[in-house]
């Protein structure tokens, strides 16, 4: 594929990351954190950063580590525990560099970074990268993508959820509950999104 | 097969050594904050290197902060001031911190990174406290579950302490216990005498550290404590003074009443000493003879049931139960308790009853 093409297409998996296959309500991936964290718009705003910045590094140095280290070698069946070990390295880093050069963002951030080291989302999306055989471009466009994507959805929620407080629910549903029929019903109108674009 | 497994296996753990490598370079490189300075209440001021955590490098300098945890931020107890350099408050700390605390800069030690030079304040009590290393010189039978235990200072040679106060000992490993702890006990000495100090030790059945104290301590044997802690102690006023105390609650009052020959205090005061048996009571003698030195003092024992075969012609019965019926003027007394939940809390429902407000009740619970 000669670059602009390479481009064009990578600027489709970006927006189809977003929307159409959005990597937590149609994938379902990150739901852990999603619920956990989606209580205030403050918080998921933090995490939402985190995982977009996270996300997007994550799948470029997986995608280096896979083509040039693990293929040439055949060791492609390594690739879960190879792409675990370097994002929580990845993130103890990211972790320290902030800490050292901008307390401010350390603080907004501070708490949420450790935590994406088990969100299942970033290596989801690695993982994506490699099944659907994407090159260097196009994972730059599907990493950033998916961040976004997740940003928004968990942007969402904390929305829908501050709204909720005040509501009242059956006592059997408070919480986790009423949280996962919400998500259900917003990957039902994320469904609708299918028709804009056909992803790859 | 065996080439494929070995350069696997070669490939993942040379990967992983190599994020390692890269990860300990830079903890080294980013987390140098260089030297950086901590004044401690506008008096003590002294520099370390930045990165770590300010407990613990309060504890490295020998500057004690409570905590319980040991710094993984949650007991919450290692509060202090800390009026410059500490950046903004950490959602790990919230949690802990009170509206007004928050307002007057306190903030969890073990949460906040030394990255620049510090302004901490302490409570004055907490700069007192030292860890000094003792050798056990007398260890004397009281009853048949308690004993008096004498340390000698020998590192640092001396101690202040207010009569009330507490100290922690430290139980070394032994035979049943895997690990060291710590357990709390008031000192019970002449507070004039400052190169030593007595504490009075209940057996606590299965207890590490007592059953080490009373089964492996050894005159001779050296043991770190430090302290002193605590802020049950007599009020300055003059006030005539209920003491009631039951076991080794004896400790912070005979302290008290050391003190108070010291000082030739004259206030007006009576000790309520409740035992079991009159076998369980100890250190009469000692008291009877605060009794002759101290104008107002008197000794009261209460035995609340008697052997057959042992003599007893004082008061009998629950110490509360002599309080209520010997107690006249309640409402002028000051009344400071010392001894175990259940004692205490039922003799502040006796002193309530009697019309002693709830602000001139102190106590030290041993829990």
């Amino acid at each position: 594929m000669s670059f602009t093409s390479q481009m064009s297409y990578a600027l489709v998996v970006f927006i189809s990351a977003i929307f159409t296959q959005n990597i937590l309500l149609s994938y379902f991936l990150g739901l852990c954190p999603f619920i956990g964290v989606s209580r205030e718009i403050k918080a998921a705003f933090g995490l939402g950063l985190a995982v977009i910045f996270v996300m997007t590094a994550t799948s470029l140095l997986n995608w280096v580590v896979y083509h040039v280290v693990l293929e040439p070698l055949g060791l492609e069946f390594f690739r879960f525990i190879m792409f675990i070990i370097i994002i929580a390295a990845f993130v103890q880093l990211v972790e320290m560099i902030i800490d050292r050069y901008s307390p401010p963002l350390y603080q907004r951030l501070g708490v949420f970074l450790p935590l994406i080291t088990v969100n299942c989302a970033i290596l989801g999306a690695s993982l994506f990268m490699v099944i659907r055989d994407y090159s260097f471009i196009v994972t730059i466009g599907y990493g950033l993508g998916s961040g976004i994507g997740w940003f928004l959805a968990i942007i969402a929620m904390a929305g829908i959820r501050q709204r909720l407080a005040n509501e009242r629910i059956p006592c059997g549903l408070q919480g986790p509950g009423i949280t996962l029929i919400i998500a259900g019903l917003m990957a039902l109108a994320f469904i609708g999104f299918a028709g804009v674009l056909q992803g790859s | 097969m065996v080439l494929t497994v070995l350069i696997a296996v070669g490939v993942v753990s040379s990967i992983g050594a190599g994020l390692a490598a890269v990860l300990v370079v830079s903890e080294h490189f980013f987390n140098d904050y260089g030297p950086c300075s901590i004044t401690v209440n506008d008096e003590k001021e002294f520099t370390v290197d930045g990165g770590k955590n300010l407990l613990s490098v309060m504890v490295g300098e020998k500057l004690f902060i409570p905590s319980a945890c040991g710094g993984r931020g949650t007991c919450g107890l290692c509060k202090l001031k800390v009026l410059e350099g500490a950046g903004p408050l950490l959602p790990t700390e919230e949690p802990y911190l009170e509206k007004d605390e928050r307002e007057s800069n306190v903030r969890l030690a073990c949460q906040v990174k030394v990255r620049d030079n510090l302004k901490v304040e302490i409570p004055k009590e907490l700069l007192a406290i030292r860890e000094y290393t003792c050798k056990c010189t007398d260890i004397k039978d009281l009853t048949h579950d308690m004993k008096q235990f004498r340390f000698e200072l020998i590192e640092p040679q001396s101690i202040d302490y207010i009569p009330g106060q507490y100290i922690q000992l430290l139980a070394p490993v032994y035979e049943k216990s895997s690990e060291e702890v710590y357990r709390a006990y008031s000192i019970s000495s002449d507070p004039a005498e400052k190169n030593g100090i007595e504490l009075i030790i209940r057996l606590v059945p299965g207890g590490i550290c007592t059953t080490w104290c009373f089964e492996y301590l050894k005159v001779g044997d050296q043991v770190k404590l430090n302290g002193p802690y605590g802020d049950f102690r007599l009020s300055k006023t003059d006030a005539p003074i209920i003491f009631i105390a039951g076991g080794s609650g004896m400790a912070p009052i005979k302290c008290m009443l050391h003190e108070m020959r010291n000082t030739s205090n004259k206030r007006k005061a009576r000790y309520y000493f409740g035992a079991n048996k009159v076998r369980e009571l100890c250190l009469v003698e000692l008291m009877r003879q605060f009794e002759s030195e101290l104008a107002g003092f008197k000794f009261i024992p209460i035995v609340a049931s008697r052997d057959e075969e042992e003599r007893w012609d004082g008061e009998q019965g629950l110490v509360t139960e002599a309080v209520e019926r010997t107690l006249k003027d309640a409402e002028q007394c000051e009344a400071y308790l010392c001894g175990s939940p259940g004692m205490i809390d039922a003799a502040v429902e006796v002193l309530k009853k009697l019309g002693v407000t709830e602000d001139r009740i102190f106590y030290d619970k041993f829990e």
